[in-house]
């Protein structure tokens, strides 16, 4: 019997339109553009599908979780910092945009910006100890910090204790509340994208393979870290901003596991280290867990248990395989 | 005198939360997340063997052992031995595997007030004029002998040297032909045996409650932390200094406080010294 092996080759119109000849033709134009305005376009119409089992809620609830699953895979994957703690990042966005409302009374248009950066400057001076650590470490410390800032606000009973905030204004309508978060998902992902692949981007990769390396070419790595941190953390917080007016209500169970557990287990299954993957993940794994929502916690074991499957089985993602679908040609070949 | 007791009657608690824990990640370097979460289960195994099966109190000890001996053999066998080396890929796979099982429980209507365990012996005793249940007192017994019964298992046994041999080298273990995978078996085995002891011994004192997986997983994590991970010693030494401090912190604080002493050591421990009070690990492998 002969030996046989998969070959993958990449597609002639793939190398073609590699470099800045994708110009010539409109064929390439279209190979290179097709993917991103799908997903584009298909995330703009996601809003007009008919009304149905609370679908307008779950696209905006789908984008949040979007913005905090980019955060965790550009951490994880660029930096090599990987933070369990999305909840840390959702709770403090959320507590600072719902703080600045009630209080002061200012508008969501203003409080969700100011938190998003304010909120990025206060995750990032919280886990500035912590950087020098790595791998495991790192994790444990993230995945600490909003179980300690929940039992805090309890024991002390400060921000409203177990009541929370009450009294928070709601976005004016649904179309503007489901447009922000949309076009929000879509230029952070493009941004964050864009940034990995300029010079910054390198570093950070650098960082993420070996800091030494990148410690001997006399670059601050801290700073960089520190840097990442605060990009990835107002991200979150900026989610966490947008959950609040969304809910219309602060509290303590916005530090809850399902913000730190649901953007992790999107980024394995849509793949690690794509950016769009993450997305998809959110937008496969939300609606299920959504329509789930009558069965309770049993939500909870069924994507623990996709989590697992993935990981253990397919620890590629959807969006690599994908990729490689699109980009090579897979044939048989005698050895 | 009551906060030395107390204090000691806690810290012993909080070691048999973390032995298992620490036996685990000591041997094979696996961190098992899942291990509130076995704690948690055996204590309702337990419960269903007593109030459904209707069997006396020992059989059902020694059967909840066995049955989660052989999950935690299982969790190996099928999950983690796959991802085995990846660390981040173990914690978020053991992780969901620990909520998995704390939501079904929870699901599955296992929750409430109605679920507890008989103490062994029941009634109590003055120490000075404190008054102290048995069972504590039992708890306190059993887990030193637990904790010296480990000591001469792993210092004396075939399997124990074995298992000490692979948590020192895993390569020249493998060379003197242990198997690594048996071993690591064997060590999830007894992490999860150790979970299921704990439970047996400490549900008694209270209700069964399903969240307090999570607080079991904090609590042991923080302990081996603390005591440096892979370090028995420190683990229990780091036992009986967070369990006096959560004592000291609730009577002069609040009960309130008590998770919070058990974060903040963790948080602390790892930004000052990431290898903790006894860990051996090389400074450059955890931090840059």
């Amino acid at each position: 019997m002969e030996k046989r092996r998969k070959e993958r080759i990449d597609r002639g119109i793939m190398v073609r339109s590699d470099s800045i000849y994708a110009l010539m033709s409109w064929r390439e134009l279209a190979y290179l553009a097709a993917p991103r305005m799908l997903l584009i376009i298909g995330m703009l119409l996601l809003p007009l599908v008919p009304e149905s089992w609370n679908w307008q809620g779950t696209v905006t609830l789908v984008c949040v979780y979007a913005m905090l699953a980019i955060s965790f895979d550009f951490l994880a994957h660029y930096i090599g910092l990987v933070s369990l703690g999305g909840a840390f990042f959702v709770g403090v966005g959320g507590y600072l945009a719902g703080i600045l409302n009630t209080t002061y009374g200012i508008p969501p248009l203003y409080t969700i910006p100011v938190a998003a950066l304010g909120g990025g400057v206060i995750c990032t001076l919280l886990l500035l100890p912590c950087l020098a650590l790595r791998g495991v470490y790192f994790a444990i410390v993230t995945l600490m910090y909003p179980l300690l800032l929940v039992r805090l606000i309890e024991a002390l009973d400060i921000l409203g204790g177990t009541d929370g905030l009450l009294g928070i204004d709601g976005f004016s309508n649904p179309w503007v509340e489901q447009y922000l978060v949309i076009i929000m998902v879509l230029l952070f992902l493009f941004g964050i994208r864009r940034m990995v692949n300029m010079d910054i981007g390198l570093v950070f990769r650098g960082v993420k393979d070996n800091d030494q390396a990148v410690r001997a070419s006399g670059i601050n790595i801290f700073y960089y870290k520190g840097l990442a941190i605060f990009i990835a953390s107002s991200l979150g917080c900026l989610a966490g901003a947008c959950i609040i007016y969304i809910f219309m209500w602060a509290g303590i169970s916005l530090f809850v596991l399902d913000y730190s557990i649901l953007p992790i287990a999107a980024t394995v299954i849509g793949g690690a280290g794509t950016l769009v993957g993450p997305v998809l993940g959110c937008l496969i794994l939300i609606p299920i867990s959504e329509l789930l929502r009558d069965f309770g916690t049993l939500r909870i074991v069924f994507y623990s248990l996709i989590l697992v499957g993935f990981i253990v089985f397919k620890s590629e993602g959807i969006m690599v395989w994908a990729q490689r679908k699109y980009h090579q040609i897979e044939r048989w070949t005698k050895i | 005198m009551d906060i030395l007791i107390y204090g000691t009657i806690n810290s012993v608690v909080l070691a048999l939360y973390a032995l298992g824990f620490a036996l685990v990640y000591g041997i094979s370097r696996l961190p098992n997340f899942a291990h509130g979460a076995l704690y948690v289960l055996s204590g309702f195994i337990t419960w269903s063997l007593l109030n459904i099966l209707g069997l006396p109190y020992l059989p059902a000890i020694i059967l909840t052992m066995i049955i989660t001996a052989v999950i935690g053999a299982l969790i190996y066998q099928f999950v983690l031995i796959r991802i085995r080396g990846m660390e981040i890929s173990e914690i978020i796979a053991s992780y969901a595997i620990g909520l998995a099982i704390i939501e079904s429980l929870r699901y599955f209507g296992f929750r409430g007030m109605t679920y507890t365990l008989p103490a062994f012996v029941e009634g109590s005793i003055d120490i000075g004029d404190i008054p102290v249940d048995y069972h504590r007192l039992i708890i306190v017994g059993i887990g030193l002998v637990v904790v010296l019964l480990l000591w001469l298992f792993t210092h004396y046994t075939k399997i124990g040297l074995a298992l000490r041999g692979m948590a020192q080298d895993e390569r020249a273990a493998l060379m003197l032909g242990i198997d690594s995978d048996m071993m690591a078996i064997v060590a999830m085995a007894f992490g999860s045996m150790l979970a299921a002891l704990a439970a047996i011994l400490l549900l008694p004192l209270g209700n069964i409650v399903v969240e307090s997986g999570y607080n079991v997983l904090i609590l042991a994590i923080a302990v081996c932390i603390v005591g440096g991970l892979g370090s028995w010693v420190g683990s229990i030494f780091a036992a009986f200094l967070i369990g006096f401090a959560q004592i000291l912190t609730a009577v002069y604080l609040g009960s309130h406080y008590q998770m919070v002493v058990a974060l903040l050591a963790i948080i602390i421990t790892l930004i000052v010294k990431p290898s903790g009070l006894f860990g051996q690990q090389k400074e450059l492998e955890e931090r840059v």
